[in-house]
């Protein structure tokens, strides 16, 4: 039987501390998580601090940890959790707090700005660039990217190491770096970067970044291991390094 | 363990928190443990017993290729009677090393043997973490070079499989017949769904138009490739029990059933 009422615990503090704060919300058909809060906002905490926005899975705004799982709030139907018990909600934990459940994510855009810039090669002699679709495909499964950061939020390396911020770009960048590094046109070489200083070996492939992807981009697979083998072939294969210097490809 | 509803009445900051997870988030790291260590129990057992590996004309798969003059198979003579110890150890190490640095399985011990971290949002079982940037974890990095490898021990499985029909009396097929060919056929499947071989195939290239061979089978080792964990349990679990069904057989336990 369906719940009557949600019991909701949603975390209320800053970066000074805080607690959870039971809510108890009539429950509706169709609700998501974003409608809860939405409904304790307007019903018993008028200042409950959440960010959000298009309510449709696509602008990455309203990330959080429901019940403990990196989550949309606005894509997380009631149903699909179970009601019988209290529903947590809390802020992504590896982002600084401001406010109840929001967070500042601006370490990612400080990542963002490190990425080598997209650099085409010289245009043809009619003065336009070709590609075929065939060349284009795998990168436009990381363009789909929303830049809610779960990924980031999710992967244990900055998650309970906060000392590794310093020189790791984390998934969501390494998706970004992977559609420059495969780009058929793009000239720019990343490789050493991304060992030395962006920290793609800190990555052990325990793929949380793609359990929690709510654009199910395989970024392990598809981003992030292709990336550590680019890496292997320019600085841990010899024997590649030894075919490249003869053939100089 | 994960937090109860009363147990978050008493959290005051997210920062130390386990984890706010209420699924059972052990149970997959505790069973993923559970089989990759009875694995390594067996495989150990029978590398070291040294016995009950060859039963005409099937050879385990845990002894393939046999190099050694004192094997009770020899499949390629190279190491004479210098070799005093377990043939078995000149070639599992070739295996272990690919599915110890094999992608997938780097994700299953790395969660379930070393808890880093033992599921996602649950808090890493160690202080400090360096990934795999310094010795020993380096050493995954070549990856490629245990595919390379494990190729060729491949090929002599395969031979095994064909051997499998030449029986003292004739041609035929056993169970053990299928047995060693679904094993080859498996391991060589979870071969192909490799990450570096997909790599080294295609998936180095920028331009796939300019290179429509390879782009096809980049394309085909795509589709195995998101199957490669499938493969990684299948196989492995395969191999073992191919090697306990040669194991029966020599010791007299069970009989092949001769289907024709």
């Amino acid at each position: 039987m369906a719940a009557q009422e949600f019991v909701m615990q949603v975390w209320r503090g800053d970066s000074s501390g805080g607690a959870f704060k039971e809510y108890r919300i009539p429950a509706s058909e169709g609700m998501v998580v974003l409608d809860v809060i939405h409904a304790i906002q307007a019903k018993h905490a008028t200042d409950l601090a959440v960010r959000w926005n298009c309510k449709a899975g696509k602008c990455g705004s309203c990330s959080a940890e429901i019940n403990g799982k990196p989550k949309l709030m606005c894509m997380t139907r009631m149903n699909s959790l179970d009601t019988s018990q209290p529903i947590s909600v809390a802020p992504m934990k590896t982002f600084p707090i401001i406010r109840d459940l929001v967070t500042d994510v601006s370490f990612n855009f400080e990542m963002a700005k490190r990425v080598p810039s997209f650099k085409p090669r010289p245009k043809e002699a009619d003065g336009t660039y070709r590609m075929q679709q065939e060349d284009i495909d795998r990168v436009q499964e990381f363009h789909k990217c929303i830049e809610c950061f779960l990924c980031q939020n999710v992967c244990h390396v900055i998650r309970d190491h906060e000392e590794n911020k310093k020189h790791f770009a984390g998934p969501r960048l390494f998706v970004r770096y992977a559609a420059l590094e495969m780009h058929p046109l793009d000239t720019n070489d990343r490789r050493e970067l991304l060992k030395e200083r962006m920290g793609l070996g800190f990555c052990n492939i325990t793929k949380c970044c793609t359990e929690v992807c709510p654009e199910h981009i395989h970024i392990t697979d598809n981003a992030i291991i292709p990336l550590k083998e680019r890496v292997v072939d320019e600085f841990y294969d010899p024997i590649a390094r030894m075919i490249r210097k003869i053939t100089g490809k | 363990m994960s937090n109860g509803s009363a147990a978050l009445q008493d959290i005051k900051t997210l920062k130390n928190v386990k984890t706010l997870r209420k699924d059972a988030w052990w149970v997959e790291p505790l069973l993923t443990f559970a089989v990759l260590f009875s694995f390594v129990v067996y495989a150990t057992f029978r590398a070291f017993e040294d016995n009950y590996y060859y039963v005409a004309p099937y050879l385990s798969p845990f002894y393939s290729p046999c190099l050694v003059d004192t094997c009770a198979h020899v499949s390629w003579r190279i190491f004479g009677k210098m070799w005093l110890i377990t043939p078995a150890m000149l070639i599992l190490w070739i295996p272990g090393g690919f599915r110890m640095t094999c992608y997938y399985y780097r994700k299953a011990y790395y969660r379930s043997w070393w808890l880093s971290p033992p599921a996602c949002a649950v808090r890493d079982g160690h202080t400090t973490y360096t990934g795999e940037t310094r010795f020993p974890l380096l050493i995954q990095n070549i990856h490629r070079y245990f595919f390379y490898f494990a190729t060729v021990i491949l090929l002599f499985l395969w031979w095994d499989a064909f051997e499998a029909i030449h029986f003292p009396d004739g041609y035929g097929v056993g169970v053990g017949t299928l047995v060693l060919t679904l094993n080859a056929t498996l391991l060589s499947l979870y071969s192909l769904s490799c990450h570096s071989c997909r790599h080294l195939c295609g998936g180095h290239l920028d331009s796939f138009s300019k290179n429509p061979g390879q782009y096809g089978v980049w394309k085909t080792l795509t589709k195995l490739n998101e199957r490669h964990m499938l493969f990684a349990w299948v196989s492995l679990i395969w191999v073992a029990l191919s090697d306990l069904y040669v194991r029966l057989l020599a010791t007299g336990m069970i009989h092949d059933i001769r289907i024709f």
